[in-house]
């Protein structure tokens, strides 16, 4: 889960790193009243749950109190597109406004656990304000890395050298402070990254964390209450958050052929199959372990009121969810919402059997696949003509209308 | 003689008396594997189906000498639950529960290197030596004893791989799941390994899917000359966009790195046949193998 630059700040600060003095703002007025009440110059800064946010034109610095109106009005409501948002972008809806900094030099500090070595890892660099990516293309050899054991945490020796490294010998016990700090939020809050790009060190010589990023293990939100209730929900596919709610896997695509698979790896390989034979996959689902009729109930109704999809490929493989719970859930959404496209069924593994004959007994008709291969050229070939035919009748029904 | 579980296998199930664990404690049972004792805290002295259920591990292995752990404990447990495995001097240990903290992984992984243990997943269906021994959640009837050995990130694609080198008329030494988290407790080239020593083994299929690195280390490890029998592979996720988790908390493109296509690359260049066509794997190894017999 990602969090907001202010709901991050707002951990950061509890846990005694120092962030610019600032509040969200929700309308323009709101902005106003807290910039002045901070002092000019302020920086207004998008809160959306993406990256790229400066370069698409979300934070801005204004001077003078006209220019916060001007700068407040331009961005509320504004649609944000960055390079990770895609075309659709994103409405800005909350501005940070801030003390502008007085900003001396600009580091990059993060934390983050290193898939290679399981560890925690520091990654540091005395060039901040820049994407890290950048950096490591241009500048390799300015790059630390280092990894930190569990057991033992972030050691003396290892702030000693990010000391050095990042030349803040002045800022010594401002520096292992911070440093400590930022390790101790990254465990107690069960972060998958924490980074602070830019830290600042101010014209006085001081330490700020100027921007900062958290992202939480969704897997640990469990016992991180305090965390889970900072969830901003306005920026969510409706359907993808209905279907989270429900515990299914669901990424929202493009296509017309909506995909109802138990197990991630089958269903990223069903959408490949289905592409490799010509179809286009509507979406990605994944009806998890833990799946029940319910659930899978919820899956079916997502998929088939989104108006795009034209035939359906249900793909089970009959293993910890066994085939006839599938079945079940089918049954109770058929008592809920009409199917008006063809599907294709193809249950193998545990339960086949009862699976397969409680589908024949519910009165939906459906084509049966013995295999993936089979399957996937079915359901590709079956919403090719379901779109034909839609648009057919579509023609018809203006050539009449025009006679 | 397969690897790592075999018919002598004697396998204690953490977590029996939950829904899970007492049916497929039961389902390995049924299988012919060496299911002899339970455990579950607060549950000491009870039966599931026939198998003695105890308070802790560490009386467990006193009373029954289990040398597998199979665990089906919720993930806010399951972490303590492995090293309570561990701790009991459980040199093997297959963990099913899928979405355990990652912070508690870390912890976990640190201790199993430390003590040479060989973890199984978690977030994977288990593991599985063909008419000896099924330790895992796994359908058993779609595997046959054979040839190839089978590792996986994801459980039911590698049902779906088995199932189609059964059909094309093979059959498997041991498929295994290595697990769909970033952390897991073993990679490629552990059952590379292994399965490169295993007289049994012909060949290898890798199942990948798209995020980390873990193929293309194992292209690397493979094209260093360790490996000499043939490997197959195939990555799922070709078509996924970047920058969305595809389900499995490890399936996630970032940047360049971790695309199908990258680690696709890396493996050809290692030698390995790879595999595209999702529809046709079981033939297309039938196929090599029987040119190679040639």
């Amino acid at each position: 889960m990602k969090l907001h630059e202010y709901q991050a700040k707002e951990v950061l600060s509890g846990y005694g790193i120092p962030v610019p003095e600032g509040r969200v703002t929700y309308f323009p007025d709101d902005a106003w009243m807290v910039a002045m009440e901070l002092g000019l110059p302020v920086v207004l800064k998008a809160q959306v749950l993406t990256g790229g946010r400066g370069k698409a034109g979300g934070v801005k610095l204004a001077r003078t109190p006209d220019e916060v109106k001007e700068v407040a009005k331009d961005l509320f409501g504004k649609k944000l597109v960055t390079k990770q948002t895609g075309p659709e972008g994103v409405i800005i809806r909350k501005l940070l406004v801030e003390k502008a900094a007085d900003i001396g030099r600009e580091l990059y500090f993060s934390i983050t656990i290193d898939r290679t070595t399981s560890k925690p890892t520091v990654i540091a660099s005395k060039r901040g304000g820049m994407s890290i990516e950048e950096v490591a293309e241009k500048y390799p050899e300015d790059i630390i890395k280092i990894p930190i054991d569990p057991v033992t945490g972030l050691l003396p020796y290892q702030i000693r050298r990010l000391k050095y490294d990042l030349e803040l010998v002045d800022q010594e016990k401002e520096a292992a402070k911070v440093f400590n700090a930022l390790y101790k939020v990254f465990v107690e809050k069960d972060c998958t990254l924490v980074e602070l790009n830019p830290l600042v060190v101010t014209k006085s010589g001081h330490l700020l964390a100027v921007d900062a990023k958290m992202d939480v293990d969704d897997d640990s939100l469990f016992r991180r209450k305090e965390i889970s209730k900072m969830r901003d929900l306005t920026e969510s596919d409706p359907s993808e958050l209905e279907a989270k709610i429900a515990g299914l896997n669901f990424v929202r695509l493009t296509g017309n052929i909506g995909c109802m698979v138990n197990g991630a790896g089958l269903a990223m390989t069903t959408m490949d199959v289905i592409k490799l034979a010509g179809g286009e996959p509507a979406n990605f689902l994944d009806v998890g372990g833990a799946a029940t009729p319910e659930t899978i109930a919820k899956g079916f109704e997502i998929i088939t009121r989104d108006p795009s999809v034209k035939a359906m490929f249900i793909n089970i493989f009959g293993g910890i969810v066994r085939c006839d719970k599938v079945a079940n859930g089918i049954i109770q959404a058929l008592k809920k919402v009409e199917v008006n496209m063809p599907v294709v069924v193809r249950l193998t593994g545990n339960n086949k059997e009862e699976g397969m004959e409680t589908l024949k007994k519910s009165g939906m008709r459906f084509y049966v696949a013995e295999n993936l291969k089979e399957a996937a050229k079915m359901v590709s070939e079956l919403s090719k003509e379901t779109e034909a035919d839609i648009n057919k009748n579509k023609q018809q029904k203006k050539d009449k209308e025009e006679k | 003689m397969a690897v790592c579980v075999y018919r002598t296998s004697r396998v204690l199930v953490q977590g029996i008396t939950g829904k899970e664990g007492r049916y497929h404690a039961k389902a390995c049972k049924e299988y012919g594997t060496k299911v002899v004792a339970g455990v579950t805290p607060g549950k000491g002295g009870q039966e599931v189906e026939g198998i003695p259920v105890f308070n802790t591990v560490e009386e467990a292995v006193r009373e029954t000498h289990p040398n597998v752990s199979l665990i089906f404990v919720p993930p806010p447990f399951a972490a303590d639950a492995i090293l309570e495995a561990v701790g009991s001097g459980i040199k093997t240990v297959v963990c099913i529960t899928e979405g355990i903290p990652i912070h508690d992984m870390v912890k976990v992984k640190s201790v199993i290197e430390k003590e040479g243990v060989t973890l199984v997943g978690p977030n994977c269906p288990g593991i599985i030596s063909p008419g000896a021994a099924k330790i895992g959640i796994m359908p058993g009837h779609i595997f046959k004893r054979g040839s190839v050995g089978v590792m996986s990130r994801s459980g039911t694609l590698l049902y779906e791989v088995s199932d189609q080198i059964t059909r094309a008329g093979l059959g498997q030494s041991t498929c295994l799941g290595i697990g769909g988290d970033p952390i897991v407790g073993t990679d490629y080239i552990y059952w590379l390994k292994l399965f490169e020593e295993d007289p049994e083994t012909e060949a290898m299929m890798m199942i990948g899917e798209i995020g980390g690195n873990a193929e293309e280390k194992a292209a690397e490890f493979i094209k260093s000359g360790a490996i000499t029998k043939p490997v197959f592979a195939f990555i799922a996720g070709r078509t996924a966009p970047p920058g969305r988790r595809m389900g499995h908390a490890g399936a996630i493109i970032m940047g360049k790195s971790g695309t199908a296509a990258s680690k696709y690359q890396a493996l050809r260049e290692a030698g390995v046949h790879v595999i595209e066509n999702p529809g046709v794997i079981g033939e297309t190894i039938a196929q090599v193998l029987k040119e190679k017999r040639l």
